[in-house]
This record gives C-alpha cells, structure tokens and sequence, in this order.
C-alpha cells in the first residue's frame, strides 16, 4: 500500500482570514491526504520546524494579508538552509498575477492558486509534483 | 542504518525521516526497526487519552512545557482517525502545541490512525521506539479515547491519564468507553468550570465501587487542572511521576514491559503467520473455500484446518 502524501497547511503573518485555509486542509484529507494544520500566526520559523518535524511532502500555505512578498520567500530560504529544499511548496490567497510570477522562478513556490481556483485543480497539482520530488527520499 | 546514528545525534530531519519509515512498515522499516532496538527501554511513555475536546492537546502542552522547565526532554506523538471514507485526515493537535516550538529539547509529531486496529498499535508503537531511542526522556502519546484501538495504544505506556471533563452529562466518558481501567492517573480538566466537584465525586465512587483492590496496588489520583492556564499542572505532572516510582520500586516496570514484549511479539507472529500462509495458499484453493463457506458447505472452522494443514503438508 503506497502511504498518504502528508502536507502541513499553515497560515504565515499575521492574517485572520482562514476560510481558504481550511477548504484547503478539507479537500486534501478528503482526496486521502494527511494535512497538519498548525492554523494563524504562524512565523516561518514556526513553519519550518513543524515541516520538518513531520516529515511532511508539502507545504501549503494560505495567505490574504498582502505580505506574501517578505514571507514567503523566508520561508523557503529557510528551507533550503535546514536541508528541507526538497519538500514542495505551493501557496493561495489574495496574490497579484506579477508577485505569483516572480514567487515562481525567483523564490520557489511551486504553484500558486488564487480565488477561485478549483480545489481539483490544486490536488491535481500537488499529487503530480510531490512525486516528483520524494523519488530519492 | 545512518538514519539511526544521525536521529540518535540529534538530527531532526532524521529522527522525523525514521518515523515516516517505521509507520510505513515495510521492509526497511524493519532493519530501522532493528538498528534502533538496542537503544530503547529507557524513556518514560506516558499515554494521554480521553473524548475529543477535553483539553488533552493543552494539558500535553503544558506536562512537557513543566518536564522541560525541569531540563527533560519531551517528545509528543498526537494520534488523530483517519477519515475512513477517504483514507486521509486532519491532524490538528499542533494548533494548541505552539509554544513547544523553538526549542531543540521538543519534538511533535502528528500521526494518522490509518487502517487496522492492530496496525494502529504496531505503528504507534514503533514510533515511539523511535523516540525512546533517539533519547528523549518522556514520550508523551495523546489519543482519542473513543475506542478500543485507544485504548491499545494506551496500554502500550507505562503511565496512563485519562481526562474527564465536568457536566459531560450525567456518565463519566470513560465507563462508556471502557477506559477506566486503564488509568494510572485521573485529570479532571477545565476545573474552572461548573460541576468539577461532582465529577470528582463520581470518579471517587467508580474507583471504590471495585473490589477495593487496585491494579498493581495503586490507587489512581484524582487531579483537577485549568489546562489553558496552567494551573496544578505540577501536581499532574507529580501524579505521574509518582506513578512511574511506583511501578520502578516494586518491580512492576520490568513486568509491564515484558508483558508488552510478549503482546507484541505475539502480534507479530500472527500477523506474519497469516501472511506466509496465504502467500503459500493455491488461489484456486482459496477461491475453493470461500466459496463453499459462501454456500454453507464449509464453516469457517473447518476451512481455516483445512487450509493450515494444506500449507503445513507442502511446506
Ligand atoms: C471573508 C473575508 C473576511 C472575513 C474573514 C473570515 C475568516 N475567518 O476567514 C473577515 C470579515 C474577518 C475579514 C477581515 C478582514 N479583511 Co477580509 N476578506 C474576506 C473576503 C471577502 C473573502 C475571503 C474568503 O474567505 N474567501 C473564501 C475562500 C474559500 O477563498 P480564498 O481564501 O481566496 O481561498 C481560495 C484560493 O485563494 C485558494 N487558496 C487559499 N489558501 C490556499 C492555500 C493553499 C495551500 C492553496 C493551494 C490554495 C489556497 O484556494 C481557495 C479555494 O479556491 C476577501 C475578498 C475576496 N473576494 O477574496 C476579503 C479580503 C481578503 N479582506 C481584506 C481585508 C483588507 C480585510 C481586513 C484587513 C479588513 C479591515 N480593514 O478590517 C480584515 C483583516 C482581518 C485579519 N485579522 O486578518 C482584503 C485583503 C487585501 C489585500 N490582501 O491586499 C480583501 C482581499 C478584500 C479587498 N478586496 O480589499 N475578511
Ligand atoms: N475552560 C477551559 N478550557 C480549556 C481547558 N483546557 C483546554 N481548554 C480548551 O478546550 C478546547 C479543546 O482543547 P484541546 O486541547 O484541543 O482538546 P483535545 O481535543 O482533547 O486535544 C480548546 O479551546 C482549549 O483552549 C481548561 O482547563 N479550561
Ligand atoms: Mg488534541
């Protein structure tokens, strides 16, 4: 039996918006995933330790506060540094067209699903990527 | 196995690698399994059960937050269902356990229930051999009381608690779920709210209602805590450490954990007992039998001989 894709779904910053977050954390356990949520206020400290410490496939991470910009990419930099560069890292929320592209190909984020997106859609996307990224793991 | 030397050194990555391994249960799991065996047997492991919502994940918090102001180290394995419908789950235990974060002598690990209930007992209790080895001082393993498979897993730790709640209706939760038993110390939580006397009153009068002889001769405690705030906290905290004298200084540790062992290793054969022998089985043979258990020509006693004695003769 293949074992569950487990995926940590955290909110960064300071942001109380968690409805997205939480149809997020349902559609995935309902496509049998195993999804820790660590819910609000989460620094990225706090989400790279609990990543690691649960051995966790993939990061997503839900954001509508605007400061995606300085979050998210501390929080893969500080991936890379603590030898987590090889878990995937996908992020929703209110983010322009131009940041998305830039948190792309500059910082990492492997996908990246604003409203309206279909939740099909982002598990899709997360079953096809982690493969791809556990093969040596 | 390197995974194991580098856990035992402190890498987290590793130790949570090791984990996601053992819970696999495959073959590497098994040469994990038997590097890391020698270095188990010291940790204390503490089970932590009760319905949902009674303030466990807080009261776990709060026990490691204590142990670890004492210079212990403190390893927490949080045990959700898994979704039977999906096979996934929602493991949040960790929204409550934020201030255990930063600090290296701590380490959380959600799990999901997944299939079986023997599998469920085997992949905790593998898991925590990975903790014990990797050298954490107290293994704390917090669980749903809601069932049997719970009370497995609780019966897997030297020192039980089980949490109440005040005005959970008129029954203590845990005569319903059978769980009374298995407590070695009794935490009425949310003590700041109406009716924590009469819920200490039941529990008094369940304990003595009994023959009056207790497991292991050792009388439960009853302790009431305000988890979200820390109050006695400590007092809980001593609870189960006294416990755990307890059953160091009249050779009762040694008995438990042969006991354990024993269970253990039995599960073990029986289930690798039954994988051999249907390997082994013809599939014409299988289909066979079931079909004339289906149509009532076979019960299911005289199926299973047949079947063993079929294996046993070719083997
Ligand atoms: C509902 C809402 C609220 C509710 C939130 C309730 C709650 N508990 O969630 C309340 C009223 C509390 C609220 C408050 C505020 N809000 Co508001 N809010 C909204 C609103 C209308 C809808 C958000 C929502 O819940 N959508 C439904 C969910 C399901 O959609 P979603 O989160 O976008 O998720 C989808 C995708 O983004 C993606 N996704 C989301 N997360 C993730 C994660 C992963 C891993 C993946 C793969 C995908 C993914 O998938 C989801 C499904 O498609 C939006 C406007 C909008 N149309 O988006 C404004 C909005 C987000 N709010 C806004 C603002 C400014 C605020 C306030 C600051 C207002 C104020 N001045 O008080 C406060 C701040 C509160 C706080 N503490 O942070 C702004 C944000 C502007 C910005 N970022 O630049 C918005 C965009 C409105 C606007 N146009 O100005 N808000
Ligand atoms: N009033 C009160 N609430 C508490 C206490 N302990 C925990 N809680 C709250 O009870 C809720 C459930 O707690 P949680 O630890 O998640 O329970 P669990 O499901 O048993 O793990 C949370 O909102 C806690 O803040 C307590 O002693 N008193
Ligand atoms: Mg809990």
């Amino acid at each position: 039996m293949e074992r569950p894709i487990r995926v940590l779904v955290a909110k960064p910053g300071l942001d109380g918006h968690d409805r997205g977050a939480k149809v997020i954390a349902r559609a995935l356990r309902d496509a049998g995933m195993e999804v820790i949520y660590t819910g609000l206020q989460q620094t990225p400290q706090m989400i790279v330790e609990a990543a690691l410490q649960e051995d966790v496939d993939c990061i997503g991470l839900s954001i509508l506060s605007g400061a995606h910009m300085t979050l998210l990419p501390k929080i893969t930099t500080m991936l890379r540094e603590n030898d987590g560069a090889d878990i995937l890292v996908v992020a929703g929320g209110i983010i322009s067209d131009e940041d998305a592209l830039t948190l792309r190909n500059e910082h990492g984020i492997a996908g990246i699903f604003g409203p309206g997106s279909s939740t099909h859609a982002i598990i899709d996307f997360i079953r096809e990527h982690v493969q791809r990224s556990s093969v040596e793991g | 196995m390197e995974l194991v030397a580098k856990a035992r050194a402190g890498n987290r990555r590793a130790l949570a690698r090791l984990i996601t391994l053992v819970e696999a249960g495959d073959a590497q799991a098994q040469t994990a399994l038997a590097a890391l065996y020698p270095y188990t047997g010291h940790a204390h492991i503490v089970g932590v059960t009760g319905a949902p919502g009674t303030g466990k994940s807080t009261l776990v918090t709060q026990l490691a937050l204590h142990w670890r102001s004492l210079g212990r180290t403190v390893a927490v394995l949080a045990v959700d269902p898994t979704s039977p419908f999906s096979g996934g789950a929602i493991l949040g235990d960790r929204i409550r356990m934020q201030s255990l974060g930063g600090d290296s002598g701590c380490y959380i690990r959600s799990m999901a229930s997944r299939g079986s209930l023997g599998g469920l007992s085997r992949a905790t209790g593998d898991a925590v051999k990975v903790l014990d080895a990797a050298g954490f001082d107290i293994v704390i393993v917090e669980t749903v009381g809601a069932g049997q498979a719970e009370v497995e897993i609780a019966r897997e730790a030297h020192s039980v608690v089980v949490v109440e709640v005040p005005g959970m209706g008129d029954d203590i939760q845990a005569i319903k779920a059978g769980i009374l038993e298995i407590a070695d110390v009794f935490v009425v939580n949310k003590a700041d709210r109406e009716g924590v006397e009469r819920t200490v009153r039941q529990l008094q009068m369940m304990l003595h209602l009994g023959s009056g002889e207790h497991r292991d001769g050792w009388e439960p405690p009853i302790v009431q805590t305000v988890s979200n705030t820390g109050k006695n906290i400590a007092e809980a905290a001593a609870a189960v450490e006294r416990h755990f004298e307890h059953l160091k200084n009249n050779n009762l540790l040694e008995l438990r954990e042969r006991e354990r062992i024993e269970r253990e290793w039995k599960m073990i054969m029986r289930e690798s007992l039954l994988r051999q022998l249907l390997q082994r089985l013809e599939p014409q043979q299988y289909e066979q039998l079931l079909n004339q258990m289906a149509e009532r020509q076979l019960d299911p006693y005289a199926a299973a001989k047949q079947a063993i004695e079929t294996v046993l003769e070719l083997s």
